[in-house]
């Protein structure tokens, strides 16, 4: 049937393939496990690959001053692929398996979600450091990233404030983050007497390439007499043909701002932003922050990455708050064993990179600065705008009325992350 | 606190000293007022007719205005690198280079900058250049100021330039829309009777919602409105349907490589997309290496991704297709495994961030039929392109020798090589012709799109969707089903939304398929049946 | 040959599962040779690809019938099993509504949709996720068979229907919870779903399903309804010739494979604890396939091979090579389609064959 040799040729390649796969990695003995959990391919891979390369910074860095108790820093670091189940697998083997002490990672809330139940079932202990849409407060998870109340409201304050914006689209990918953002955006200009027929919602798929349809919509909707701005949380990178499609329609800033959620300094590294100068972003970090601890550390990030031209964004510095806090948690417990770090990181503070002081609340949330940053010419913010102070996230937003009467609170007497002021009930996830 | 007396005192100077020129030691001031001072202070500069009032406002707008504390006084500023370069304000000679926290920039926000670039406009209003003028126009027409109506009447009489006179004669309308007097309010809404563009809507809009007008003006106002509002939606339409032809052509391109390789050769390619993708990032490459964002970048672009992607599709065929000919379905999973290879490749060559391609000057700015009614220039490059590409293929295939060639190869195998047509040499340069196509799709949809390791994803299923929807083996079904299935798609998305658009398309492909198995156009291919 | 590998295969998932059923559940927790909930969830998860494998495997290696969109089915088994689960809440969920999920309350509805009346009890999921693949299978396959819709248009046909679910069910407003998908269960049938002896349980019935699977299947083959299945594979219009309605046989095996692929996804959810329209993507619906021919397409117990091949490469090479699994993967999916033709099966029939003509020919008569 076959000839020998050819049968031969096609064994040998197949076992010889097998026998290089007996490789194994070697793992140091004593030394504290820090895991990393970002996609580093797929559709995500994009926003998280510099999630990854933070946490190696700030673990190295670490390493260079000492280590943590003692003993040196390791990062364990998988990949789940941009995959929600694998997400849920690897933290079970970062936690399981590897038996890392605390995990960063996640970026969609999907993976969050599918990660939730396995970290609170295994007492992990998880950083989440970008922003959301609030509606939780898990006892294992830590929200280094802006709550609707430390982004999307005070960027619609700015809009009708100081842009004079009484018109408004509420464009959207289609997911939990968007729509919960435009709801919350929703009640609230409806109780600041905005009309029905001004507020114009608009939701999107992933990948949505092709935007001239809903932008000559938009076009159009902007031409009725008033002033009207967009509020723009499509999602990463979709976000780049959509500004495109803008200045191709002759759409300028000054016409119909934009403001944005979702895109920061990483998502316009890609893209030619002479078009979009005007339009705007709201975060509580941008790179031309002037501090100089936000120096300092843009000297640091382009030192590990060998590239003068990388740049900075908001997720990052929440990563970076949320590594010093761990630190600053672990040292004060003495152990990093999860329930003694946890409350030792309530009223945590530790600088941020904007010049102001982070603080870890009892709901699980920071306080954080809210800047509105406009678009310029090379890919930079300027800030605009700025909160006098630091805001603190709330996790059970105030302007739905169904969360309005829910509090997160991890201390005693309410212990819980979902409490109900009125029944005066803990209700939801794992307590 | 302190700035509101300082202010009123330097009012109180300049009401003294009106033909006061702005001092330097004011730019200590600017630099740290509010963004409501600094629109103050760009009435005081719009009101000063000097060239050094009209230099700071020039470089304010465009972000390149700073405070030299060292000096203490106003220059321009470039960036350069971690540094900036200084330059005097109007006679832009270079100063000195400094580091960046040795300036304060004057910062503009967009309330600013509009109210700049009214100020720069109205004074570029009288400039002898025509194409100064028109944009000054267009920039008034933004927000039409009832005070400059003497100015603009004076400017229409003594105007005798074509272009500019129509521009300005909506200007003036739009003006007059904003006057108290019901004449002027009727004057200008005759004046905007059947201009479609979008400032002439806003500004009846705008009126309609005045509750001082009378009641004529009103009625007037709104049949104005009504017609407008007809005209526009009859053009919307009419601007859908060639909005479906650009997506249409970008289908085409990217779905007719993968016609030859799977209708005509039978092989399913399932790294097509990053076929595509790799011609993109040629195009990246091509732009670092000849920078300046210019056309000539792009020319040379098509060529480079036709070979880059000619050139990997031939070494896939010779490497991995060559082995599984006549298994259609091995020849899938083999280029699954190659799709994630040349995917993680580029991933660790340039990262996984996307990757910025420029559209070159000539491709920006729109092909203007009316002012309801415009296509993007780089659109339109991406449709001729497309039908430049599909009769080069049909004068391929069907008027040389090579495609003469080739068709021979795919009717009967056997008899060809009888013929004396090596075709084993046919297949590869086959499959590198399909994916040179492929390379020059991803020219085109850099322009449009992201750049980044997962472009190829995006466009896989839809190409597929369009080869067996136009029937495997014929270039001309997939041209018509590619540009059929764009029109379709963006007919139906005003009407019921992006997702359930492509919903109702893919349904619509599913029992199409099974009403004709063989697609729009059926013709034999090489075995894809068998 | 196939005997000894069936049998072996057989065998070995007996072992596992008999196992963990004599560790985990039998005995106490004390006795320490239980596995942990990582590798319960793990070759749990396995086997349930394997399942799915085995289902595509079916139609595919026995009939040709090639679908690039099993996973949907997959996906609609899992969704029917999530939707039991997101009633089983109750009012444990965030908003503590008794009735609604949490999505449903977020979006602002006040009542359940039509579809999700009677999720609340077991016995009516457990028919929806075997008629809901079903049917659609029913519908699709009839249509598309009596088109005479066959190779490779069926074959993205089936890729143009896994895309428009997921699109559909990306949208919030179908009511299946949008890109979140469902999640947050709480517990199944009674049981607490993240204890270990429900880990335990599911992972063992994922095992039994397999076992029981594999055998029925093969035991399906070698009937008059299996050779009729195999000649249409090998020549569908001499089938027809002969007298066969080949269109019946083509559904009922289609409609069979579907209706297995949604009891893998049913099993498959509690275990992964959440359900999200990604399972819908037409590459998931290729990896199934990859699955098969790297198995060996053909031999029922060769596609479980081969999903838990792959699946541990994955699992493997995500974690010790988290920048270059892919290199790792797309390699294994092209060295195994020149190399391994017929699959792992295929390398042992041939190492087999190899070892057995090398001895005869040194016991031959053929002197050097």
């Amino acid at each position: 049937m076959f000839s020998n040799s050819r049968i031969k040729k096609r064994l040998s390649v197949v076992w010889l393939v097998i026998s290089l796969l007996t490789l194994n990695s070697v793992s140091a003995a004593d030394s504290i496990k820090v895991g990393v959990l970002h996609s580093l391919s797929g559709t995500m891979a994009i926003s998280e690959t510099t999630l990854k390369d933070t946490v190696l910074m700030m673990v190295d860095r670490q390493n260079e001053a000492g280590g943590l108790l003692g003993k040196q820093l390791e990062a364990v670091v998988v990949d789940p692929a941009s995959n929600w189940p694998l997400f849920a697998e690897k933290t079970r083997e970062l936690l399981e398996k590897e038996r890392v002490d605390v995990i960063f990672g996640c970026w969609t809330s999907v993976s969050r979600k599918s990660v939730l139940p396995v970290i609170e079932e295994l007492n992990g202990l998880l950083f989440y450091p970008v922003q959301y849409e609030g509606e939780e407060s898990s006892k294992n998870v830590f929200y280094t990233g802006a709550a609707p109340n430390q982004q999307a409201i005070p960027a619609v304050d700015y809009l009708i404030g100081e842009l004079g914006a009484e018109r408004f689209v509420l464009a959207g990918t289609d997911y939990v983050y968007p729509r919960t953002t435009n709801k919350i955006l929703e009640n609230y200009l409806k109780d600041l007497g905005v009309a029905d027929s001004d507020i114009m919602i608009n939701y999107t798929p992933f990948g949505h390439s092709d935007w001239q349809t809903i932008v000559s919509d938009i076009k159009a909707f902007g031409s009725a007499g008033k002033k009207t701005a967009v509020v723009s949380t499509i999602n990463g990178d979709a976000n780049v043909p959509f500004y495109k499609e803008l200045g191709n329609q002759g759409i300028s800033a000054e016409d119909i701002p934009v403001i944005a959620f979702s895109v920061g300094e990483e998502e316009l590294s890609g893209f030619d932003t002479g078009p979009l100068v005007g339009h705007l972003a709201a975060w509580n970090y941008f790179m031309s922050a002037e501090a100089d601890i936000n120096d300092d550390f843009i000297e640091a990030w382009h030192q590990f990455t060998g590239d003068d031209g990388r740049v900075t964004n908001d997720p990052m510095e929440a990563t970076y708050i949320g590594f010093e806090m761990w630190v600053k948690a672990v040292e004060k417990a003495g152990t990093t064993d999860v329930d003694s770090v946890r409350p030792a990181l309530y009223g945590t503070a530790v600088p941020n990179l904007t010049g102001g002081t982070a603080v870890m609340h009892t709901n699980h949330h920071l306080q954080k600065p809210v800047l509105i940053g406009e678009i310029l010419e090379d890919g930079q913010f300027e800030i605009v705008s700025a909160t006098a102070g630091e805001v603190i996230g709330d996790a059970w937003t105030n302007f739905l009325p169904d969360s309005a009467k829910i509090i997160a609170d991890w201390t005693s007497p309410v212990s819980c992350g979902n409490y109900n002021l009125e029944t005066q009930q803990c209700s939801g996830q794992n307590f | 606190m302190v700035i509101q007396p300082c202010k009123f005192l330097f009012r109180a100077l300049l009401a003294l000293f009106s033909s006061a020129t702005f001092a330097f030691e004011d730019g200590l001031t600017l630099s740290q007022s509010s963004w409501a001072d600094k629109a103050e202070w760009i009435e005081i500069l719009s009101r000063d007719t000097t060239d050094e009032a009209e230099q700071i406002l020039k470089h304010w707008v465009s972000g390149h205005l700073f405070y030299w504390p060292a000096e203490n006084r106003l220059v321009a500023g470039f960036k350069q690198g971690r540094k900036y370069e200084l330059r005097e304000l109007i006679s832009g000679v270079a100063i000195n280079v400094v580091k960046r926290k040795a300036v304060n920039k004057i910062k503009v926000n967009n309330k600013l900058r509009s109210k700049i670039k009214q100020a720069l406009a109205y004074r570029s209003l009288s400039s002898s250049d025509a194409s100064k003028r028109l944009t000054a126009i267009a920039e008034l027409k933004r927000k039409p100021d009832y005070s400059l109506l003497h100015t603009l009447l004076r400017l229409e009489e003594a105007n005798r330039d074509l272009k500019t006179s129509r521009d300005l004669q909506t200007l003036v309308g739009l003006v007059y829309l904003e006057s108290s007097k019901s004449t002027e309010q009727i004057e200008g809404i005759k004046r905007l009777t059947d201009n479609l563009s979008s400032e002439a809507k806003e500004g009846l809009s705008r009126l309609l919602l005045r509750e001082d007008i009378s009641s004529d003006v009103r009625a007037l106002g709104l049949r104005t409105i009504r017609d407008i509002e007809k005209q526009l939606s009859y053009w919307g339409h009419a601007q859908d349907i060639v909005f479906g032809i650009s997506l249409g052509s970008i289908l085409l391109l990217a779905a007719v490589g993968l016609a030859i390789t799977f209708g005509v050769m039978g092989v399913i390619n399932m790294a097509h997309g990053e076929f595509i993708m790799l011609g993109a990032y040629t195009t990246f490459v091509v732009q670092q290496i000849i920078p300046g964002g210019s056309a000539t970048a792009l020319f040379v672009s098509i060529p480079a991704a036709f070979i880059v992607a000619g050139v990997a599709g031939i070494l896939l065929e010779k490497s991995v297709i060559r082995h599984l000919y006549g298994r259609p379905l091995e020849t899938l999973l083999a280029t699954v495994g190659v799709s994630l290879l040349l995917q993680q490749m580029v991933r660790s060559i340039f990262g996984p961030l996307n990757q910025a391609v420029t559209s070159p000057e000539i491709l920006s700015g729109s092909l203007v039929v009316n002012a309801a009614f415009a296509i993007t220039y780089n659109r339109v490059f991406v449709i001729i392109f497309a039908a430049l590409v599909m009769v080069g293929l049909w004068l391929l295939m069907y008027r040389t020798p090579f495609g003469v060639r080739l068709r021979a190869v795919t009717m009967n195998r056997g008899m060809a090589a009888s013929m004396g047509i090596r075709s084993q040499r046919m297949d590869a340069l086959a499959f590198g012709l399909g994916s040179g196509v492929a390379g020059m799709a991803g020219v085109a949809i850099s322009q449009l799109t992201n750049v980044g390791p997962n472009l190829g994803q995006a466009y896989i299923v839809d190409s597929f969707m369009v080869v067996v929807f136009g029937g495997v083996g014929n270039l001309f079904g997939t041209a018509i089903a590619a540009i059929g299935l764009g029109v379709a798609t963006k007919i139906v998305e005003p009407i019921i939304g992006p997702v359930l658009a492509k919903i109702v398309i893919l349904i619509f492909i599913i029992l199409f398929i099974q009403r004709r198995p063989r697609g729009l156009f059926a013709l034999r291919g090489r075995s894809v049946e068998e | 040959m196939d005997q000894i590998f069936r049998k072996f295969t057989l065998s070995f998932v007996t072992v596992v599962v008999l196992y963990v059923f004599i560790n985990n559940i039998l005995l106490p927790e004390s006795f320490g040779f239980g596995l942990d909930s990582y590798y319960l969830t793990l070759i749990g998860k396995y086997l349930c690809f394997a399942i799915l494998a085995l289902a595509l495997d079916a139609a595919w290696g026995y009939c040709g019938i090639l679908s690039l969109g099993h996973g949907a089915f997959f996906a609609l088994g899992g969704y029917a099993m999530g939707m039991y689960l997101m009633r089983q809440i109750g009012d444990r969920g965030v908003y503590g509504d008794p009735l609604l999920p949490d999505f449903m309350v977020f979006l602002n509805w006040t009542e359940l949709p039509w579809f999700w009346t009677g999720f609340d009890q077991p016995w009516f999921a457990a028919l929806m996720i075997i008629l809901v693949p079903g049917l659609l299978a029913f519908f699709f396959g009839w249509f598309a068979f009596r088109s005479r819709v066959s190779g490779v248009y069926f074959s993205i046909i089936t890729q143009a229907l896994t895309y428009a679910l997921m699109l559909a069910f990306f949208r919030n407003e179908m009511g299946f919870g949008g890109n979140n998908g469902l999640t947050d269960f709480k517990d199944v049938l009674g049981y607490p779903i993240s204890s270990e002896r429900t880990r335990a349980s599911f992972m063992i019935v994922s095992g039994l399903t397999l076992i029981l699977f594999l055998i029925s299947t093969s035991w399906a083959m070698t009937t008059k309804f299996g050779r009729v299945l195999l000649a249409i594979r090998d020549s569908e219009d001499r089938t027809r010739f002969l007298g066969y309605r080949v269109e019946s046989y083509k559904l009922s095996i289609f409609v069979l494979s579907a209706t297995m692929a949604g009891i893998a996804g049913a099993l498959y959810v509690p275990q992964i604890g959440i359900i999200n329209p990604g399972e819908f993507s037409p590459l998931n619906s290729i990896e199934i396939v990859v699955w098969v021919a790297v198995g060996g397409r053909g031999s029922l117990y060769g596609a479980a091979l081969g999903a838990v091949v792959v699946n541990l490469a994955k699992t493997y090479f995500t974690g010790a090579y988290p920048d270059a699994w892919l290199y790792f993967l797309g390699s294994l999916f092209v060295l195994s389609t020149i190399f391994m033709p017929r699959g792992i099966v295929g390398v042992f029939q041939d190492s087999l064959h190899w070892l057995v003509t090398e001895k005869s020919r040194y016991r031959g008569t053929s002197s050097p």
